[in-house]
């Protein structure tokens, strides 16, 4: 299994040396990826199988994949569906020149959800999916020429990284709290989980990770932003895959953290309310891959909703149910493609009558719409059933859910039919007239998809044994299989009303840009508008901030720093030592210290008054080399020969800058230098306190005799500076260096911009 | 500069630094030295050069951008800080020694390849921020 994974990975990796036959004569060869590893997944039998590898064996971290009935589904959508969408890019994106990036960002994706859902270890889910976060906001930014494409792709990884970052927190506090990281031994301790004082917690945690992924209210917004990216991203991870992966931390977690009323009570609030929310939303939009994406949020809502009733015929619902959509949303996102790739338009009111140019596509489009319907004897109907049924058995509640589930359920039939049905019925306007059916690649995969919605209806055995398996990996009883017709019923009479009032919504309602507009005035009350409102409030706040203190003088930089430090150190040495300097041992003065000093005192003085910058900078310089030979006194050879090159490179430097400038001018007022003059002397002051205080103190010497005693025993080097340079310390050095390259590349960088400020943009 | 004394002795001060700060570089382990004096060493062979010569002469030693030098350093360090992971299953940036010393060079192990990385860096740091300032000055 491992090596799914690494295949993945490996693919995108390769793009760097395939990417240009890619393009070109191997167009082929990314289908065979998701391909081959389907029908692996296939193969696998209905068997669990799980296989572990240490990673941080010291922190309980270990690379566990483990594939049971949930995971199995969601890795035969993943690649099932990642097969026809791979398929349709080669058509969808041919010639683009971007191409080969596009399908190493889909790899990536592919490898980075397969890990997601086989995980078993708390550790390496995270990794995964903030790998799926990262590989969609490439993907959402895909268009990088336009700005709104790099805006969203910014809110999307935004929203799901906080959401990130909280599945991290929830995994470290129940790794803490249950003493492992794995999640079979976590549902094991379930009991004990929550009873824990720090139940809510974890389980808000993991509800702000699963809510921001699955796009649920009120962090719902980013999904229609996300649509930006080309279609087969938004088939493929928006509605298929990625957004679903909320959904399946909250399956997962049921066993651990669920049964409890906290848990279902919040996921029916917040599910409730995004699907009620999103199907509204979707009814009123115009633009085919809008409403699409609206739909989707009140269908992952539908999702949350149902796990949130919990009981175990609630949870088949909830998995039938994803089975469905991807089904059934996979198909009508392919055909809005295919519509939006040979009309250049979205807009259903200006699209009519394509199934004359595009009849596979009206098709596929048609039976799409049906199965959303959930009209018999589509799989869609199948899954509505028993979203039905488990409401049924709520109790007194039951009828509320109910009611939330068919009005839903009814506004998305009608948002179902504006895409999958109303752009290909009446007139066909001229302007279209010429158009040709699209190549196979194009139509084949959404016809397919399409007739699974319909052929997994009409022979209900071949999804039966994929559902089996759903409940046994959440530790529940196996369902009976899953049957088309139930007789007349209760069950029966609901979907009859829900499709009877979505047929009515799609005869009385006609869609205009009128109610959008209306939409749009309420636009100040949506969450994104105010979460937009605080990101841009804390933008203010940072400008107002950095200019204040970052307002680009050096000198009051330097001074800030120096007023700081002194009056830190002061307000120490004051408050917390009886001052008792011990000059007795810097008494024993050679005549070459005293010659040396009185250097130092000499060219300071020089540097100070002097009137030309150039002469300055030689009297720093001379300053420098004055302190190394005081080095080389004290028996540091090392320092000395640092410092001397150090020295040497910087006057070159100051001279290389300073030889630039004007010559040298009376710029400040005697006020100015009384009081630069007094800040450097009170600075000086404070240092050479600092240095007396600390010759008063014992000396700390053990790390110091470590190294000394160990620097050959260990690392075979008698210069102890050098040892501790490259190898007990190696891993700062290593790190300085980096850092020192980053500095040269922004000196690089900056002085060399400057050069072309034609380039500049306003 | 015109001075001809500068010139004529900076064509002999070139070689002889280098030489010089790879002795450096070399002595590093045992007595005072080591990459980061010894690329400074190097890299003030060059500015003298081009302090004589002009930059441009001083750059014709370089084939490539001297910055192309930092990801060659950084690259050598940390491919020395692997080779005991890679080779020997040992934690990252364990020493690694041969056994016997090779003439001329001495002891031959992983930190003294990672010196010879941060003696790479350091040139391609110093020489990078040098030429770009002058060239733009």
């Amino acid at each position: 299994m491992l090596l799914t994974l690494a295949l993945c990975f490996l693919f995108a990796l390769s793009m760097v040396l395939l990417g240009k036959s890619v393009k070109t004569v191997l167009w082929w060869l990314p289908v065979l990826l998701p391909a081959g590893l389907f029908f692996y997944f296939l193969s696998l039998g209905t068997a669990p199988q799980s296989v572990s590898y240490d990673w941080l064996p010291q922190l309980g971290v270990r690379l566990s994949l483990h594939l049971d009935g949930l995971s199995r589904l969601f890795a035969l959508l993943i690649t099932g569906i990642g097969t026809l969408v791979f398929a349709y890019t080669t058509a969808y994106l041919k010639g683009h020149r971007y191409l080969d990036r596009f399908y190493g960002y889909l790899s990536l994706f592919m490898g980075a959800m397969l890990g997601l859902v086989l995980s078993e270890n708390l550790i390496s889910l995270f990794v995964f999916w903030e790998l799926t976060s990262i590989s969609s906001f490439f993907l959402i930014g895909f268009n990088n020429d336009q700005a709104a494409s790099r805006k969203s792709a910014l809110t999307a990884l935004l929203i799901t990284g906080l959401g990130g970052l909280s599945l991290l927190a929830a995994g470290i506090l129940l790794g803490y709290i249950g003493n492992s990281y794995s999640l079979v031994e976590l549902a094991q301790s379930a009991d004990f989980l929550r009873a824990h004082p720090h139940y809510q917690l974890a389980v808000l945690l993991i509800f702000g990770a699963a809510f921001t992924k699955s796009a649920q209210f009120p962090f719902h917004f980013w999904l229609p932003g996300a649509m930006k990216a080309p279609t087969p991203v938004s088939t493929y991870l928006h509605s298929a895959t990625m957004v679903k992966a909320g959904v399946y931390l909250l399956l997962r977690f049921t066993p651990v953290l669920g049964e409890t009323d906290f848990w279902q009570q919040g996921l029916l609030w917040v599910g409730g309310i995004t699907m009620l929310y999103a199907a509204f939303h979707s009814i009123f939009r115009t633009d085919m891959k809008a409403i699409l994406a609206y739909s989707t949020i009140s269908a992952l809502g539908v999702m949350v909703f149902l796990i949130g009733m919990g009981t175990p015929a609630a949870l088949q619902a909830a998995a039938v149910f994803i089975l469905v959509h991807a089904l059934y949303k996979a198909t009508l996102f392919l055909v809005t493609g295919i519509v939006d790739h040979e009309t250049h338009n979205r807009n259903i009111l200006q699209l009519a009558g394509l199934r004359k140019v595009l009849l596979p596509v009206a098709i596929a489009g048609g039976l799409a719409a049906i199965s959303n319907a959930g009209i018999p004897p589509s799989f869609g109907f199948i899954g509505k059933d028993l979203m039905y049924e488990a409401a049924l058995q709520q109790g007194e509640l039951g009828w509320l859910l109910l009611a939330a589930l068919v009005i839903t359920n009814s506004l998305l039939l009608y948002a179902g039919f504006l895409v999958g049905i109303k752009p290909f019925i009446g007139k066909l306007s001229e302007q279209h007239a010429q158009l040709h059916w699209p190549s196979a690649w194009m139509w084949v995969p959404p016809v397919v998809l399409a007739l699974l919605s319909i052929g997994l209806g009409v022979w209900p055995v071949a999804a039966s044994r994929l559902s089996a398996a759903f409940l046994p990996a959440l530790g529940l009883q196996a369902p009976a299989g899953l049957q088309l017709w139930h007789g007349f019923n209760l069950i029966l009479a609901l979907s009859a009303l829900t499709i009877g009032s979505g047929l009515a919504l799609w005869f009385l309602l006609k869609p205009g840009e009128k109610a959008l507009v209306r939409l749009h005035k309420l636009a100040f009350l949506s969450p994104e508008r105010l979460l937009g409102g605080i990101a841009n409030g804390v933008g203010v706040f940072s400008v107002a901030w950095t200019s204040f203190f970052q307002h680009g003088y050096l000198r009051y930089y330097v001074m800030t720093i120096v007023l700081v430090l002194t009056a830190g150190m002061g307000y120490r040495m004051f408050n917390n030592y009886t001052f008792q300097a011990n000059f007795t041992p810097l008494l024993e003065l050679t005549i070459y210290e005293v010659s040396i000093v009185g250097i130092l005192l000499v060219s300071i003085g020089f540097a100070v008054f002097s009137s030309s910058r150039l002469a300055a900078v030689a009297g720093l310089g001379v300053v420098g080399y004055a302190i190394c030979l005081l080095f080389v006194f004290y028996s540091a050879p090392d320092l000395a020969m640092t410092q001397f090159t150090v020295d040497t490179l910087t006057v070159i430097l100051f001279v290389l800058v300073l030889y630039r400038l004007p010559k040298y001018m009376q710029i400040s007022n005697k006020l100015t230098i009384a009081r630069d003059g007094l800040v450097s002397i009170t600075f000086g002051a404070m240092v050479t306190l600092l240095a007396l205080l600390v010759l008063d103190q014992p000396v700390q010497r053990d790390v110091a005799d470590y190294y000394a005693a160990n620097a050959y025993l260990l690392a075979k080097g008698k210069n102890v500076v050098n040892v501790i340079l490259v190898d007990f310390r190696g891993l700062d050095t290593l790190v300085e260096i980096t850092v020192l390259s980053i500095a040269a590349l922004g000196v690089f960088g900056l002085l060399k911009l400057r050069l072309k400020t034609t380039e500049r943009r306003g | 500069m015109k001075s001809i004394i500068l010139r004529t002795a900076s064509n002999y001060l070139l070689p002889l630094l280098l030489l010089f700060s790879v002795f450096v570089l070399l002595r590093g382990h045992y007595l005072p030295g080591g990459g980061f004096i010894g690329g400074l060493v190097a890299s003030i062979a060059f500015v003298l050069h081009a302090f004589a010569h002009g930059l441009r002469k001083a750059q014709r030693y370089f084939p490539i951008h001297p910055g192309f030098l930092m990801p060659i350093g950084l690259a050598l360090a940390l491919l020395s800080g692997f080779l005991p992971v890679l080779a020997g299953d040992q934690a990252f940036m364990t020493g690694l020694w041969l056994a016997d010393p090779i003439p001329v060079i001495g002891m031959v192990g992983t930190a003294l390849f990672f010196d010879l990385g941060v003696y790479i860096v350091v040139v391609g740091v110093t020489l990078t921020i040098i030429f770009t300032i002058s060239e733009t000055a």
